[in-house]
């Protein structure tokens, strides 16, 4: 409940802006597996947040909660005020846009046609309309393709509108999935891995791109696994470690962070003295970084390092014996991995659609 | 370090045999003359007799006049010395191939020995062995054998492959060399470039091309099912399948689709008029009959392809709309033996068979389109099904009386619209139009709509949310595409326009009976046909269906010989069609961008200069 009012702060706060999304406790379950345990996250306009943590921490489900593609177990979502509507549809007609990890084009469409595709839900002609030649058609479809054609513009795509997708090179591709997304005209646009697989150019390249999105004054909200690309992206960072939110707070805090530093790297050998000394540390650590951020931050971030406080009393007792928690961690893993491979039959399909 | 040197000198060889054709012992420049000369001779040879007696149906003895099969191996042979000539530069004959002639000249002297020897192999047979072939058939043979070598011997740019890996087995060795050879083969027959642009040309100009194009069209149908035997119809496929081949290499073909692209809807509105000629090239009803049936078949299909080939819904039952359609308006339009008793005029008859129609579709789709791929196909087969037994056994003694059981509904009266009477023959410009005809206008008219229906909805906000369901359903969800309710619309769209063509057929047939509407049979349509015509004809296009299913209503009918083999040959056609040209036989404009990516490459100089 705490966090409530402090997002009801934050919202007040003059430079962080409105709240777009606010996932508050968000859980998934599958069947007995907790994919995403009690989730909160809040995305105000004009700030991208980047969401990291090992692969099967969850980042993917708690994404598709957000989305609709899954309907939280528990907890709840809100758009802009509004819970959300637990289809993916309706969703993106609220106004929020999301691409995928592995690239999901309409392979056989035209670049245009792709982009027209998200333009879906902005578009109100139905198939009386298209049939007859209804007065509106003509000019919604000139607009369509208008606003289309200024979004291919806007990646770098405005020559390439009549090829297909499918031979579009990969990072164009990338791209293309963002445009796709924009077309909707957005309030939040939510990136899974934009930069994977590519290259240091084409990272700095989708940097920029990011960057200019949030300008258009849509907030981002993005997942990725290059560290330093999150990092310098991004205004929050929220760590998500076995389907738990470990920390959130600016890239400082996170980085320096030991249970950050552990969970990508592993625990230290059973070390009491290590694990003694890590909490200890910590605490310094993160009042330094709240002293030193500008003021205008401090609202939005004093929620995540209270919560983030709490955690360490928490870990502090997990970490003082950590014996029974390291044998602990690979078998909460296992089944963690297996949510993802869930996902994955999607994954050989799409690359079959590729090569076809 | 070994494979290294053994790869460049391989590289090596392959550049050495470059200029080399298919079979080698032939220099460039004979072959090229023996492929001019033997086409220029085969075309001679058709005006001599090929056999001593008119017992080989079309009668080949006379001297000075080809007739039958002859007639197709003196076009082939002709359009084969055109293209030879076209490769010596001759003035006039440059605009036939503008994707270079030598893949041209070899798809046409092939398509020209496979009709020769097709005709000499039956004269042989139906008549008992070589002895009945006169000169004129032997020299034709020899002739066409002639050019297909020349034309084999042509150089042509070999397809870079990989050489044998020495340390493979010998069976991996053997497949390996089968495959390179196969490349050859491919690279053989396989247009050197793409078409020049086309200069600009005026409009009318254009536009007369168009017409000429729409005209050889309706010539090369009308050709088609007027064939009277067997032999002529087989000949008919062989020529007019290998020469579209060889005119689609030579890059006419292009070319044509480039004009046709720029005045689509000229060129829509010309093939319907071209359709529409087709009654007026025939002196009975006969053929007209087969017409107003490949039209039903092919509106039919068409409506199939905005379920399949647009939205991705496979539907395996859906001749049972057609059904559901037909038997609507048989019950509501005065046949003696409904038991409704009512005579609705014909546009009343027409908005209860599509509206039964679509009443079932939403009805079927609405618990069903949830499901996916397979599931939907299953559940879509097992309606078709349930709908030719509810309607066998709707008879007065298993269920109420409504459809009269596997009698159907008979003696279903004619159309009267607007006292123009569709049983009776009419005479219009001197022409007299017969009953089939009549329908056959009738039938044109629903296939304009339905042709609207589906370019119109194809090319909307709706057409586009179909094809991106098809294409990834996740994805388009989050596109905030309403995936159920945008397949609904599919489906039942699809069920209306195959009730609406329903509603013709009931009057044209005169009687509905359930067997008319299984799943698979020897008569199109059924459901199998139907969905073969789409796959085959090309998923998501306009022409494809149409294209799909005249062959498949033609060769069935026209193929009677094959009897019960019928099925089977038709499967093989079908795997090798999918083997070789998946995207059907005309390709999406989607699939067709991919042939098109290059065309920003300034090819235009090179071939001028060449």
């Amino acid at each position: 409940m705490t966090t409530t009012t402090k997002t009801a702060d934050a919202t007040s706060a003059p430079t962080a802006g409105e709240t777009v999304l606010d996932a508050r406790g968000v859980t998934m379950r599958f069947g007995g597996l907790t994919a995403v345990r009690d989730v909160n996250l809040t995305v105000n306009s004009g700030e991208i947040v980047g969401l990291i943590g090992p692969n099967g921490a969850g980042k993917t489900t708690f994404f598709n909660c957000l989305t609709g593609l899954y309907v939280p177990t528990e907890g709840e979502v809100r758009y802009k005020g509004k819970v959300l509507p637990p289809t993916s549809y309706k969703v993106t007609d609220a106004g929020i846009a999301r691409t995928f990890q592995n690239i999901r084009l309409f392979h056989n469409m035209t670049v245009l046609e792709n982009v027209l595709v998200g333009r879906h839900t902005r578009m109100k002609q139905g198939l009386w309309s298209a049939l007859l030649r209804l007065p509106g058609f003509k000019k919604a479809e000139a607009e369509a393709t208008e606003r289309a054609m200024e979004l291919l513009e806007f990646i770098g795509l405005q020559d390439k509108a009549q090829h297909l997708a499918k031979n579009l090179p990969y990072g164009e591709q990338r791209k293309l999935e963002i445009a796709r997304a924009l077309a909707s005209d957005p309030g939040l646009i939510l990136l899974d891995e934009p930069t994977a697989g590519m290259n240091p150019q084409e990272t700095r390249a989708a940097e920029e791109l990011i960057f200019a999105i949030r300008d258009m004054g849509i907030a981002v909200l993005v997942i990725e696994h290059d560290m330093r690309f999150i990092f310098n992206l991004c205004d929050r960072v929220a760590v998500l470690v076995q389907g738990q939110k470990l920390i959130e707070g600016d890239s400082d805090t996170v980085q320096s962070d030991e249970r950050v530093i552990a969970a990508y790297l592993g625990e230290p050998v059973a070390d009491d003295t290590a694990a003694a000394e890590a909490p200890s540390e910590e605490t310094p650590a993160k009042d330094e970084a709240a002293e030193a951020a500008p003021a205008e931050d401090a609202p939005a971030k004093e929620a995540p390092s209270q919560d983030g406080a709490a955690d360490d009393e928490a870990s502090e007792d997990e970490a003082s014996d950590d014996a029974p928690e390291t044998p602990e961690a690979p078998a909460d893993e296992a089944p963690a991995a297996g949510e993802t491979s869930e996902d994955t039959p999607h994954d050989p399909a799409s690359g079959k659609e590729n090569d076809a | 370090m070994t494979t290294i040197s053994e790869n460049t000198q391989a590289a090596a060889a392959s550049q050495r045999d470059e200029a080399t054709g298919l079979i080698g012992f032939l220099p460039a420049k004979a072959a090229r003359a023996l492929a001019l000369g033997g086409s220029g001779l085969t075309v001679a040879a058709c005006f001599l007799a090929w056999t001593w007696t008119p017992t080989f149906p079309g009668d080949l003895t006379y001297y000075g006049s080809p007739a039958g099969l002859q007639t197709q191996v003196l076009v082939l042979g002709l359009l084969t010395a055109l293209f030879a000539l076209s490769s010596y530069g001759v003035k006039g004959t440059r605009w036939l191939t503008p994707a270079g002639a030598d893949a041209a000249i070899k798809v046409a002297a092939l398509a020209t020995f496979g009709t020769t020897w097709y005709t000499v192999a039956a004269i042989s047979v139906s008549l008992g062995g070589p002895i009945n072939l006169e000169p004129g058939g032997a020299i034709v043979a020899l002739t066409s054998l002639l050019t297909l070598l020349g034309a084999l011997a042509l150089p042509f740019e070999r397809p870079a492959v990989h050489p044998v890996d020495p340390e493979d087995t010998g069976w991996d060795q053997f497949k390996h060399r089968a495959g390179n050879g196969w490349t050859a083969f491919k690279g053989a027959f396989a247009a050197t470039g793409t078409a020049r642009k086309l200069p600009p040309m005026h409009s009318t100009v254009e536009i007369l091309i168009i017409t000429g194009i729409l005209a050889a069209a309706l010539g090369v149908f009308t050709y088609g099912v007027g064939t009277e035997y067997d032999e002529l119809f087989v000949g008919f496929l062989i020529t007019a399948g290998l020469g579209f081949a060889a005119i689609n290499k030579s890059g006419l073909m292009q070319q044509a689709t480039q004009l046709t692209k720029k005045h689509q809807n000229l060129t829509i509105a010309g093939a319907f008029i071209a359709a529409a000629l087709f009654p007026f090239t025939q002196t009975d009803d006969q053929y007209a009959t087969l017409g107003v049936y490949i039209l039903i078949f092919a509106t039919v299909a068409l409506g199939l392809n905005i379920v399949v080939g647009l939205a991705g819904l496979l539907d395996l039952g859906y001749v049972a709309f057609l059904g559901v359609g037909a038997y609507a308006a048989a019950l509501v339009s005065g046949a003696p033996t409904s038991p409704f008793g009512v005579h609705l005029p014909f546009w009343a008859a027409v908005l209860v068979g599509a509206g039964a129609s679509l009443v079932f579709g939403v009805l079927i789709g609405a618990p069903t389109l949830r499901l996916r791929g397979d599931y939907l196909a299953i559940v879509t087969l097992g309606f078709g099904e349930i709908f030719r037994i509810a309607v066998m056994n709707t008879d007065g003694t298993s269920g109420p009386d409504i459809t009269n059981g596997s009698n159907g509904i008979a003696s279903i009266p004619n159309l009267s619209i607007l006292g123009f009477d569709f049983g009776a023959e009419h005479a219009i410009a001197g022409f007299t139009i017969g009953r089939f005809a009549n329908y056959f206008f009738l039938m044109l008219l629903i296939m304009a709509v339905v042709v609207m229906v589906f370019r119109r909805s194809g090319d909307s906000r709706i057409g586009r949310a179909w094809v991106a369901i098809r294409e990834d359903e996740t994805a388009a969800l989050a596109m905030g595409i309403n995936g159920f309710r945008v397949k609904l619309i599919a489906f039942a769209l699809g069920a209306s326009l195959a009730g609406l063509a329903g509603t013709v057929q009931a009057h044209v047939t005169y009687t509905v009976t359930p067997e008319q509407y299984l799943f698979a049979g020897p008569i199109p349509p059924n459901s199998a046909f139907l969905l073969a015509a789409v796959v085959l004809g090309g998923m998501g296009t306009m022409s494809g269906p149409l294209v799909g299913a005249s062959l498949l209503f033609l060769i069935p009918n026209k193929l009677q010989f094959m009897g019960e083999y019928q099925l089977f040959a038709f499967g093989v056609a079908l795997i090798l069609l999918m083997r070789f040209r998946p995207e059907g036989m005309i390709a999406n404009r989607r699939n067709q961008l991919e042939f098109h990516e290059h065309d920003e490459t300034p090819a235009t100089p090179v071939k001028a200069g060449a």
